[in-house]
């Protein structure tokens, strides 16, 4: 049973997309758990498999090649994958919404941005009307810092980090639960991703939501989050509280020491980056074994194969299932290596 | 400090728009110590990428110089600019657009070497390409792909073989890394470092991503609506920022480092300003905590407030 304490927990989920002849492995046996009025972020690269796992979330996966074969997705104890589209349907927007990446693309250029954020309230705030209506998005663009009086104008006529922020304001005009944000600042200059983060961290204190955060900037994440996943090749590989993860002294996953070193860092003086060699595996043909020992410096025999577990089947007998790697856990830090595993520490 | 290769002297373009000129690059005057890296940072829309291009004179300058090896290259004719062609090259920003979809990596990046005619039999143009590509770390068996079989860092490398193809000694980086993930962009960065000191190459390096301008670049220049604000030896920048913009700019970064949750980020408000017809005046002023009366009325020049360090700003060194 999912815990009370937390918002959103997803168990072992799975998914991939089929198409023609290719079976593309987006997301491999994931699990992850946002507890109340707490931000989880997921750092990756393109292609690891962040946005696939934030979409399946609101079941906006594209409906005919996405499969989901296993896992679930608990939201206040309830399998969000097992609701119809109707019950989704008062969901999204509701008790979760979304902000997507690109605030260019992501609101409708012939709709005034009252009307844009009218339909969200219209859904699921019936009640409010006419002036009550018109106050309450007044109320909604002034939270993000823009004056009520231009909520009659076009997307056009706003510059980048005001559409981003119109679409923040869709995503919490009826506050909702959890907010899932995907690359909210990958798209603005860093004059306005200050701003948009410093408005976000002030909407997460005002209306207490939990927040999941997707990005492939770790500054970001050691300004905002609570927690870090680190994904890599559909598969989380390291998660932790930010200390656990932007502590240098402590364990860390080898891609997430690679992912350090080839950041250029303002703060560091280094002339030469120390990038990770080689790509990211195909995510049609992943190697056996631990997703990222074509690449690890730190490789040995054992990372090439899969790795066996015993677990409790759900009718309570003993199964063995195949990971890709033994995991290490230490309080909330868990590693999915077998580098730590051997130390004996942790299960 | 080496002799200059390049040098910009009050180099204006203006974009003619229906509400009047737009400043997109005014009255900007650097030069480039052979071999050096000048980094150009500021926000979309500082007029960055408009300098590169006017510089190439893929764009017909408004007014000003461009001395390249102390020659004016801006009212050169068709010969002269195939010459120049040969030492200026640039590397777009975004290596799915810069590629023509329906040529092989052999034919884009052996196309420089046939237009200008340098080798006299195919087998020689043949052997430089397989040449250029092992230079940027491209296999040989990439030579038949065409781009969309490739990732993203792969294309920036073809994009990088095809500006080095003719032997530059200028080489103009458009945003180079900023479509290419980190682990990858580290990569590339790297590979343009390496080159550098191999083949004595001088940058331009044109980006948005201090971090990335602080590694690659010997010396910063901050642009802000179309003028250059500051300009310092890279470590001199970090270290003492002197512009209320630069300043503002470098604290805005979020650092990959522990201890600042909940902490507010001393953010600029508004955003900037229109570029057409802008009156006389510092451009920042409008967003500047520190403005004053001095910062209306005319333009702010760069001034020498250490060495090397110049700074557009009357209240510089007094902040």
């Amino acid at each position: 049973m999912a815990n009370e304490r937390e918002l959103l927990e997803i168990r072992n989920l799975t998914i991939q997309y089929v198409t023609e002849g290719e079976v593309v492995h987006a997301v491999n046996d994931v699990s992850l758990t946002i507890p109340k009025g707490k931000t989880l972020g997921i750092v990756g690269e393109t292609g690891a498999g962040k946005t696939t796992t934030a979409l399946s979330i609101l079941q906006l996966l594209p409906k005919y090649t996405a499969k989901i074969p296993a896992g679930e997705i608990f939201f206040h104890g309830e399998d969000l994958l097992k609701k119809s589209e109707a019950q989704m349907r008062s969901i999204r927007g509701g008790k979760i919404s979304m902000i997507f990446q690109d605030p260019m693309t992501s609101l409708n250029p012939v709709l005034t941005v009252r009307d844009q954020i009218a339909e969200v309230i219209r859904l699921h705030r019936p009640d409010l009307k006419g002036g009550d209506l018109d106050g309450e998005i007044g109320r909604l663009l002034e939270m993000v810092g823009i004056p009520a009086f231009r909520m009659s104008d076009y997307p056009h006529q706003f510059s980048g980090g005001m559409k981003q922020r119109v679409v923040i304001a869709i995503a919490i005009a009826c506050s909702p639960e959890l907010l899932i944000a995907d690359e909210p600042t990958t798209a603005l200059d860093v004059t306005i991703q200050a701003q948009v983060l410093n408005m976000m961290r002030r909407l997460r204190r005002e209306l207490g939501s939990s927040m999941l955060l997707i990005t492939h900037d770790l500054g970001v994440v050691a300004n905002i989050c609570d927690y870090v996943a680190i994904m890599y090749a559909g598969e989380i590989v390291e998660y932790g509280t930010v200390e656990d993860l932007f502590d240098p002294a402590r364990k860390h996953h080898p891609y997430t020491e690679g992912l350090f070193r080839s950041i250029p860092n303002i703060h560091v003086d280094s002339r030469r980056l120390q990038p990770i060699d080689g790509l990211m595996p195909e995510p049609t043909d992943l190697p056996q074994g631990c997703k990222f020992h074509p690449r690890c410096p730190r490789c040995a025999p054992q990372c090439t194969v899969p790795y066996p577990v015993e677990t409790t089947g759900p009718d309570g007998e003993e199964q063995v299932t195949q990971v890709s790697a033994p995991l290490w856990a230490q309080g909330s830090h868990q590693i999915k290596c077998h580098l730590f595993a051997e130390e004996g520490e942790g299960t | 400090m080496s002799q200059p290769i390049l040098e910009c002297r009050n180099l204006k373009k203006y974009f003619d728009t229906p509400r009047g000129k737009l400043h997109a690059v005014d009255d900007v005057s650097f030069s480039i110590g052979a071999g050096k890296t000048l980094g150009i940072v500021g926000e979309s829309g500082c007029g960055k990428s408009t300098l590169g291009r006017t510089i190439l004179r893929l764009l017909p300058a408004t007014s000003g110089e461009v001395l390249f090896r102390g020659k004016n290259i801006l009212g050169c004719g068709k010969k002269e600019s195939m010459e120049l062609r040969r030492n200026m090259q640039i590397v777009f920003q975004d290596p799915y657009a810069s590629l023509d979809p329906r040529r092989t990596v052999f034919q884009t990046i052996s196309e420089p070497l046939r237009f200008h005619k340098l080798y006299a039999t195919p087998q020689e143009i043949e052997a430089r390409t397989y040449e250029l590509m092992k230079t940027v770390g491209l296999s040989e068996r990439y030579a038949t792909m065409y781009p969309h079989e490739m990732d993203g860092g792969r294309r920036q490398r073809i994009g990088i073989a095809r500006a080095l193809s003719l032997n530059p000694s200028f080489v103009v980086c458009d945003e180079p890394v900023s479509a290419l993930d980190v682990s990858i962009q580290a990569q590339v960065l790297n590979l343009l470092m390496d080159l550098q000191e191999q083949m004595g190459l001088t940058y331009l390096f044109i980006t948005h991503n201090l971090s990335v301008v602080k590694h690659i670049s010997d010396e910063i220049g901050v642009m802000y609506l179309g003028q250059m604000i500051e300009r310092a030896p890279s470590a001199e920048l970090f270290a003492h920022p002197a512009h209320p913009y630069t300043k503002a700019l470098l604290s805005a970064i979020p650092a990959p480092v522990l201890g600042q949750q909940g902490l507010e980020n001393e953010a600029l408000s508004g955003e900037l300003t229109s570029p057409v017809e802008p009156k006389p005046g510092c451009r920042f002023a409008p967003r500047c905590p520190y403005a004053g009366e001095q910062c209306a009325g005319q333009d702010c020049q760069l001034k020498e407030i250490a060495p090397g360090h110049y700074c557009a700003c009357p209240m510089a060194g007094k902040l």
